[in-house]
């Protein structure tokens, strides 16, 4: 069992009446690359500042490795951050950036410019080294901002959407980048993000953020392929959400029936889910086509588009409800023309019953 | 489209080609008539001879800047010593000056910080608030303030009625009241540029800043101070050179101890003991003096700017 980096006890944060997070508990690991992810206004920014001690809270506790520091202010806690806009000091060029948080902790002279080499080294900025932030470019100017927010060795690194003013190229390399200095460091990271792309492909775990609260914690995989909730399913990446009665629930496993149909299937089911009216995620790749009388489902061919590497497939179901599925674009898969009667297939291990 | 664009903007030069000497006119016009010719006037006069009733001889004369800095006796036979006279008020026009501007700055910031932080309509209202006494002619407000600090105003009245003190403060005709006067004056030229400074500063770097562990007062010093330092720079500008050749505080409310610069000139062309020729050379040196502070200032801008 790792030791746990940031603990959140019941943390609420209120402006006014206005609750922006609500009862968040959360264990950040140490050495862990953790994500939060949701869209925006979920809460998620307000959450890391909280972190950082930008925000007072309202409830609740945070701890940093056991340490309680809710009431410390910003420069009294050891965790740095890397901020959205990156805010590098105009006046200042690269080194001094750098080394300004070294110098705020009273190293001595030359331990903080052999740090501050290090960690210019680290991003690839040596030569860069004597610019002002106005020279540089913007993936420059980010790597600044990570230098100087690791030259202190923080305990945790706190990364606000540090990508999100990059383009999508350089976007794609700082990733890997990000991803191998955190394991090189080993600096626990909590990186907040709204793009589940970025956060599935570097997080070693996912806080999934709505409304305020989360809704679920988990790895990648987890969370794509066992959501918790409606949101989660929908926010992360596509689903189809068909509605099913749920005559049993039990294990883990929920007992469904569904629409139109005499059908009846077990399939995993999340913690929360009850009997009754309940929600049945199926990804659109885990559905296959095939005739109509084999099918769980039944409908009508409404819509196809061309994804390159993929078909997308609608296809309407007899109760009107649309359902989406990927076929892989190759020679052997079989197109249906619009207006095609077809049947639809999953295996039932791979839907899942939701918390509703 | 490059090539598009390109084209487009070499028309648009051409739609002007030739016309630059005729729309450069009203520029040149203004600076011509408001500067090079007052400017040009008062270094010619100052290099001309004294005519007894105001006015001057059209005769080369090096009287004027030779009564500035020497003594030659009575008689003007004597050897020439240095004349302390003059340059004495010089020095204590440059401490006033500095004084007022000093407290105008430390006054000004937490001022201008303040306004430039309000949120929606409150910052033009204060905005507003800070310009009103300024709709009010300078004389009449210096005037106002003679009568708010005399041994019998309101300010002594206020304090002994308080009991904070037992007898009136002498306030009038001290170089203090001449440094309230300056800072009372000006003290808007601090706020306004500092104010436009400061509405422009990201507070993320304070953040940034807090998140590197740093304390308020390192945050103040190493970060906000030198991102807005522009803005201080000039308020102190536009605060220290009127001040310096200010003549209405120190006439009002300094009396005759506190004769500064402005009163000097001042004197030189009012009424028939006035004496152009030494008037103009006492602005000619004031000019010279604030001109070598901006142009070293300037130079200090364009190596910070290079760098």
């Amino acid at each position: 069992m790792s030791e746990i980096a940031v603990d959140i006890l019941n943390m609420t944060k209120r402006y006014g009446s206005f609750v922006a997070l609500r009862d968040v508990c959360l264990s950040i690991k140490d050495n862990e690359f953790f994500t939060l992810l949701g869209p925006s206004g979920c809460g998620k920014t307000t959450l890391l500042r909280t972190i950082a001690g930008f925000e007072a809270i309202s409830e609740g506790a945070i701890k940093l490795y056991g340490e309680d520091i809710a009431d410390l202010p910003p420069n009294k806690r050891p965790v740095n951050t890397v901020f959205q806009q990156y805010a590098l000091f105009p006046h200042m060029n690269v080194r001094a950036n750098v080394i300004f948080g070294l110098q705020r902790l009273g190293q001595d002279e030359t331990t903080a410019r052999a740090r501050v080499d290090e960690v210019l080294d680290m991003v690839q900025l040596m030569e860069f080294a004597d610019r002002l932030p106005a020279q540089l470019s913007g993936g420059q100017q980010q790597r600044v901002a990570l230098a100087r927010a690791l030259a202190p060795k923080p305990k945790v690194l706190l990364l606000d959407e540090p990508l999100s003013a990059l383009d999508l190229k350089l976007r794609q390399s700082v990733r890997q980048e990000l991803q191998q200095i955190q394991q090189t460091t080993g600096i626990t990271f909590v990186f907040v993000t709204h793009d589940q792309e970025e956060a599935l492909t570097m997080s070693d775990r996912i806080a999934v953020i709505a409304d305020g609260q989360v809704q679920q914690v988990g790895s990648a995989r987890d969370i794509y392929e066992a959501p918790q909730n409606r949101f989660v399913a929908d926010f992360i990446g596509e689903t189809n959400l068909i509605d099913v009665a749920v005559s049993s629930v039990s294990g883990g496993y929920a007992t469904c029936v569904l629409p139109g149909g005499d059908v009846q299937f077990t399939c995993p089911a999340a913690a929360g889910a009850v009997v009754g009216h309940g929600h049945l995620s199926v990804r659109p790749e885990r559905v296959s086509l095939v005739k109509p009388q084999d099918g769980l489902l039944r409908g009508v061919t409404t819509r196809q588009v061309y994804l390159g590497t993929d078909m997308s497939v609608d296809v309407r179901l007899e109760g009107g409800k649309i359902i989406t599925l990927r076929l892989q674009n190759s020679e052997e898969t079989h197109i249906p023309e619009i207006g095609d009667p077809v049947g639809l297939n999953f295996e039932t291990g791979t839907a899942r019953l939701l918390e509703d | 489209m490059a090539a598009q664009i390109a084209k487009k903007s070499t028309s648009n030069t051409s739609t002007y080609a030739g016309l630059g000497v005729f729309l450069m006119l009203p520029s040149w016009a203004v600076i011509g008539f408001f500067l090079v010719l007052p400017v040009g006037m008062m270094l010619i006069y100052s290099f001309l001879t004294k005519e007894f009733r105001g006015g001057v001889i059209w005769e080369f004369s090096l009287n004027a800047y030779d009564q500035f800095f020497f003594d030659r006796g009575l008689f003007g036979d004597a050897p020439p010593v240095i004349e302390w006279t003059y340059i004495n008020i010089f020095w204590r026009s440059i401490w006033q000056a500095g004084v007022a501007t000093f407290f105008s700055l430390l006054i000004g910031f937490p001022t201008a910080w303040f306004i430039a932080t309000r949120t929606g309509p409150n910052k033009s209202v204060w905005l507003f608030l800070i310009t009103i006494p300024y709709w009010v002619n300078l004389l009449i407000r210096t005037i106002s303030m003679k009568f708010l600090i005399r041994d019998t105003g309101p300010l002594n009245e206020w304090l002994l009625s308080l009991g904070v003190i037992s007898e009136p403060i002498h306030i009038i005709n001290t170089s203090f009241a001449v440094q309230l006067g300056l800072f009372y004056s000006y003290l808007p030229f601090m706020v306004l540029p500092i104010y436009a400074s400061v509405e422009r500063y990201n507070f993320a770097y304070s953040e940034v800043a807090a998140d590197l562990y740093a304390s308020r007062r390192a945050t103040l010093t190493k970060i906000i101070i030198p991102i807005v330092k522009p803005g201080i720079i000039a308020g102190c500008i536009l605060v220290f050179v009127p001040s310096l050749g200010a003549f209405l505080a120190p006439d009002l409310l300094g009396g005759a101890k506190n004769f500064m610069i402005g009163s000097l000139i001042e004197e030189q062309f009012k009424g028939n003991a006035g004496n152009w020729p030494f008037g103009a050379a006492v602005s000619m040196i004031l000019l010279s003096m604030v001109l070598v502070v901006l142009t070293f200032y300037a130079r200090q801008q364009a190596k910070e700017g290079a760098r």
